[in-house]
């Protein structure tokens, strides 16, 4: 097999060919970052919340068990949408309430249910965790979650 | 063993087991919390159980890889280890920054990017460590014969090393963060690693098999090449939702289900090395490993990363249980076991004996690859039900996880399986040492 080939034609191959995709990946990657910051997500509404909800969400490993638009662990609901699912764009105050009351009360010791620790968020942090969420879930992420259950 | 220095990588294969070890319990007690959700709910939470798994799992491959780099590089380069006190200082750091993360965990103490959870200053101790190691390899191959597998080798570890850095930075914005946290996850296992992987592959074969350098070091090129030319493009599949645009789509699609050929070609290279060579090498462990390794890799990285990555597939599958099979069977066939077959080569030369506790070996090679198998067959039933009733049916998360039950405990008990597996393992590396090389192999020529 590969008879044709020599070694050193071979090496130039993968090092030529590598430099090649790697310098379209990179312009690609420039190009996708251009486009988060000016059209996919609010870049100019990331506000001091949101940084600190991102930080709230960091600080505690939310993705060790919760995805994030699909990534992370798969142990806890999806929460990019969470705040749809709460009903935020129809009724902000109402979803902002729930998803701070539904932190509050964890871990529910229901038997048999996954656990969730209690963080001890101050009212300040859940309100900006409510926030980064609620930026989250602007991204626009080509139409995924097929569902609102993520 | 041929060079005095060779024996620096004995510390880095036993550190790099003992954390193996380590990071099977953390993931069997991470499955028992699927089964039993109120299992230390308290005391050591599900997040803590899997960020000590994971971190585990890449801490101890990349010692097991210092560790093969300092045991190839002297028959590579035909000359001795630069520094082997800088090998022994790189590792004590290694190991005290990944002990010490582990540990922080326990307390809360962490970062917030999965995989990357190791607070800063662990980050700048594996950052030294890392780069110390990169001198002392770099200099032992500057100084000696500059071979194919070595220089890919040092290629594959310098760009781990590069991509590495994007770790420090943290944008606020979190699609610019996952866009360049990909940087480093995907770029590792399904670039550079491959780099890593092949080159390690090459050595062994050239050692096992006896065929030419030449004809290895072609083959090695080519993996190499389709790797890359693959897997760089590849990272698209990564971005068809988190907010980059929607080219990404067909062009991480078409380039991603090209990653199946390199490992597709890593198998037909190693199969057809050992049927080239006919050379009946004594350790018959560590040629299963190999031939293991290629397989399993193919399957896992291949054949299920292919399952799942063309992006209206992956439209129903993101971030299912589809997604943890395949994770789980690709880093196990790509890179634990490739780290396996290089330690079950390498082991009996740094002991100084001939191969020994094969069948012990082999049994561990059938009991923990078979209860890999098994393990990735449930999550991926699991998946392909939760995947309908979830995206399909747009039933609630919980109420799907609790269809899924079945599988979890399918799961936990592979998982014990392979705690198992690995504890047959160590045993039969660390053990005493009873039958040494099969009654079969007793005439055919060592070699190397």
């Amino acid at each position: 097999m590969m008879e044709g080939l020599s070694r050193a034609a071979a090496r130039n191959i993968f090092l030529g060919g590598s430099l090649f995709f790697f310098v379209v990946f990179v312009a690609l990657t420039a190009h996708s970052h251009w486009y988060i910051v000016t059209q996919s997500t609010d870049h100019a509404g990331l506000t001091e919340s949101v940084k600190h909800g991102k930080e709230v969400w960091e600080e505690h490993s939310c993705i060790n068990c919760h995805t994030l638009l699909g990534e992370g662990a798969y142990f806890g609901p999806e929460l990019g949408n969470v705040w749809v699912r709460y009903g935020g764009p129809d009724s902000p105050e109402g979803a902002r309430a729930g998803i701070k009351a539904w932190m509050q009360i964890q871990p529910t010791g229901i038997p048999g249910r996954r656990q969730m620790p209690n963080f001890d968020l101050t009212d300040a942090e859940l309100d900006a965790l409510v926030d980064f969420f609620e930026w989250m879930s602007r991204i626009n992420t080509q139409g995924w979650p097929p569902h609102v259950a993520g | 063993m041929k060079y005095q220095t060779q024996k620096v990588a004995y510390p880095f294969f036993v550190m790099a087991l003992v954390l193996f070890a380590a990071q099977v319990i953390f993931g069997t007690m991470a499955g028992l919390v699927y089964v039993m959700p109120e299992f230390l709910s308290e005391a050591m939470p599900f997040h803590i159980m899997r960020m000590s798994h994971t971190n585990l799992l890449i801490v101890w491959l990349l010692i097991g890889f210092f560790g093969a780099t300092y045991y190839l590089l002297p028959e590579e380069t035909e000359n001795e280890i630069y520094s082997p006190t800088l090998a022994y200082l790189q590792l004590a750091i290694f190991v005290f920054a990944g002990a010490a993360a582990l540990i922080g965990y326990q307390f809360g103490i962490h970062e917030g990017r999965h995989y990357l959870e190791q607070p800063v200053w662990v980050k700048v101790l594996l950052t030294i460590s890392f780069l110390m190691f990169l001198f002392n390899a770099s200099l032992t191959v500057l100084k000696g014969r500059k071979t194919a597998i070595s220089v890919v080798l040092m290629l594959g570890l310098w760009l781990a090393a590069i991509f590495w850095l994007f770790a420090f930075y943290t944008p606020d914005n979190m699609s610019l963060d996952k866009m360049y946290w990909w940087y480093i996850v995907h770029i590792w296992v399904e670039g550079v690693w491959e780099l890593i992987m092949a080159s390690l592959l090459g050595f062994l074969l050239i050692k096992m098999t006896g065929v030419d350098r030449e004809v290895i070091e072609k083959w090695l090129y080519v993996i190499v090449g389709l790797a890359l030319f693959t897997g760089l493009l590849g990272t698209g599949h990564h971005y068809y939702w988190i907010g980059t645009p929607g080219y990404w789509q067909p062009i991480g699609g078409f380039f991603s289900a090209l990653e199946v050929l390199p490992f597709f070609a890593m198998v037909v290279f190693a199969f057809y090395m050992f049927w080239r060579g006919r050379r009946n090498h004594p350790n018959q462990a560590a040629v299963l490993w190999t031939l293991g390794t290629v397989v399993m890799a193919f399957f896992g990285a291949g054949v299920w990363g292919f399952m799942h990555t063309l992006s209206f597939i992956n439209f129903y599958t993101h971030g299912t249980q589809i997604t943890a099979a395949h994770g789980h069977l690709a880093f196990f066939g790509a890179y634990v076991m490739l780290n396996l077959a290089i330690i079950s080569y390498a082991m009996p030369h740094l002991r100084g004996m001939q191969p020994y506790n094969q069948i012990l070996n082999m049994w561990s090679f059938w009991i923990m690859t078979s209860a890999m198998a098994f393990m990735t067959f449930a999550l991926t039933f699991a998946g392909v039900v939760q995947t309908h009733l979830q995206r399909v049916m747009g039933m609630s998360f919980m109420e799907v996880q609790d269809q899924l039950q079945l599988f979890y405990v399918f799961r936990l008990g592979a998982g014990i399986a392979v705690v198992i597996g690995v504890a047959l393992f160590l045993y039969a590396m660390f053990g005493p040492a009873r039958t040494q090389v099969p009654a079969s192999a007793a005439q055919a020529p060592a070699g190397g």
